[in-house]
């Protein structure tokens, strides 16, 4: 069998490529292979920290990274049931300060940063492209009139800094952003989450226990969100680099485990969050990408994509599919519905549920409860569409 | 844990045990089931199909990717390990032990030409480079 023989194709990369006959496959993957060769991969300051974990090391993006360290499932389950630590140092931090910040965002972003007006709130949001493609999908936090915090996908970082340094050169140039590589970020998912970051940080309680979800506290040397991508409470945690090893190793003192990307990637299909470049992409809108509730069409307000939204209503639309036979849905599979083929964005299987799930693309006229029909190598396997997150806070929410 | 001495491999990460009643049972090998992961569905060859040697004929799907299994040798499927439907989970906790089908070699000999425990070792770490 063709398996992923050397530790660089990771969770995502497998799950994406289409399913093609043998000798394709081994001449994609001996492409791959020779691309690699020639490549270094990034390292968060975790590295070692995961390695002597005993993690099973991925390229995920460019970036080394842990996919899992023993079984994904337990680790899935550790996160739904008590606590977990993700590091998601690769993923970056930029602050934007200057007079008119909130201005500058309401003009750059599809969601409303009007919207944020207690110290500490975030907001998500699409960045979208004169068109309505999505640049990225991104968090921001509201600390003052004169500074906004943004947290934005690894993969994408560079090219949204050098989109938003542009923009603010054409509207505001009296901004400053900033891109925050001096800072770590690890991720404490789970329903015991937050009293395991205090057992740790005991002198950030005070200033965090009152947070609400979506808020932060800048606590000095750590910036504390309850903010997560796993469907749980919780907390991420931004704090000097050089301080974030000692962090990781107190957090699993006191009893949080190490979570790899596998588990990250069911937890947060169950929960129905997108992930970038899988589930939307430069090439498709929020709307066509299950981000409605975050684009704001109806103020009076003007954004970059706004005018392209306006005029394109959407023809498709992102749905839940509940597996109904025996199998795995994966991204890319096909699905043929009563109003035209749809396709899977990113498919597994749900842990929690012990089914397959997936969110696809579809025609905006399927609607929840039709069967439809998903083509798995020479097989059409059916599937109920449903309405998503799947699950949440430990339950199936189906 | 290392390779069982009295099983055949393939390069593609199969197993291969000779049965006393001269049929085959098929299997992926420790290897192959870590770097795979936790395994969730199997899904195995028709009873009476016959088989040709290196042909996708099976396949093992972990919560990260989806994987074909390929006939070892030519024969025909006289069995399935039907256990594996319910816990497929087998495949990680005992990778020498949760056989996935059984064949009736066209030619026994064919069994013998795969490789040895030490030989299979060796594309192991020849892959690790």
């Amino acid at each position: 069998m063709p398996i992923p023989t050397r530790r660089v194709i990771g969770v995502i990369v497998i799950s994406q490529v289409p399913r093609t006959d043998g000798a394709q496959r081994d001449f994609v993957l001996r492409l791959f292979y020779f691309l690699k060769a020639n490549m270094t991969l990034k390292t968060t300051p975790l590295n070692a920290a995961h390695r002597a974990m005993g993690a099973k090391m991925v390229d995920f993006g460019g970036w080394d990274m842990p996919v899992n360290y023993g079984s994904q499932i337990d680790e899935h389950h550790q996160v739904r049931n008590d606590a977990g630590m993700f590091d998601v140092c690769h993923m970056r931090v930029v602050d934007v300060k200057g007079a008119n910040v909130r201005n500058f965002l309401c003009y750059l972003l599809a969601n409303n940063a009007n919207k944020i007006t207690l110290p500490g709130k975030a907001l998500y949001s699409a960045m979208l492209r004169p068109d309505g493609g999505v640049i990225d999908d991104l968090i921001i936090y509201f600390m003052t009139e004169d500074w906004f915090r943004i947290v934005v996908n690894a993969g994408t970082a560079d090219k949204d800094i050098a989109w938003m340094k542009e923009q603010a050169a054409a509207h505001m140039p009296t901004l400053t952003i900033t891109s925050r590589d001096d800072l770590a970020m690890v991720a404490v998912q789970g329903p015991n989450a937050r009293a395991k970051v205090w057992q740790v940080l005991p002198q950030t309680q005070t200033a965090t226990e009152g947070l609400q979800n979506f808020q932060a506290a800048d606590c000095g040397e750590y910036f504390i969100a309850r903010t997560g991508y796993t469907g749980e409470d919780g907390f991420e945690v931004m704090l000097p680099k050089e301080k974030v090893e000692a962090f990781w190793y107190d957090l699993n003192k006191a009893g949080v485990a190490p979570i790899g990307l596998g588990a990250r990637d069911t937890l947060r299909l169950e929960a129905g969050m997108n992930l970038y470049g899988q589930d939307m992409d430069e090439t498709v809108g929020p709307l066509e990408s299950g981000l409605a509730w975050t684009v704001d069409l109806k103020s009076e307000r003007d954004f970059i994509g706004k005018a392209a939204l306006l005029a394109n209503p959407p023809t498709q639309k992102l749905a839940g599919l509940l597996l109904l036979d025996r199998g795995v849905l994966r991204g890319h599979q096909k699905v043929h519905t009563p109003h035209g083929i749809g396709e899977i964005t990113s498919g597994s299987f749900s842990p929690t549920l012990e089914k397959s799930i997936a969110l696809a693309r579809v025609p905006v006229d399927v609607a929840i409860g039709d069967t439809v029909q998903v083509a798995i190598r020479d097989k059409m396997l059916n599937a109920q569409v449903v309405k998503y997150p799947f699950a949440r806070n430990g339950k199936s929410c189906l | 844990m290392s390779n069982p001495s009295n099983l055949k491999y393939t390069a593609s990460h199969e197993w291969v045990k000779t049965e006393a009643d001269g049929t085959v049972s098929v299997g992926i090998t420790q290897h192959a089931q870590g770097l795979l992961g936790d395994m969730v569905f199997v899904e195995a060859p028709a009873v009476g199909r016959h088989l040709k040697a290196k042909e996708e004929c099976a396949v093992v799907e972990s919560v990260k990717a989806a994987a074909d299994v390929y006939a070892p040798v030519s024969g025909t499927v006289t069995e399935i390990n039907a256990a594996l439907d319910s816990s497929p989970e087998d495949i990680n906790n005992d990778p020498y032990g949760a056989w996935m089908f059984k064949l009736k070699p066209d030619n026994g000999a064919d069994v013998d030409a795969l490789l040895d425990a030490a030989a299979y070792q060796a594309v192991i770490d020849s892959e690790a480079h």
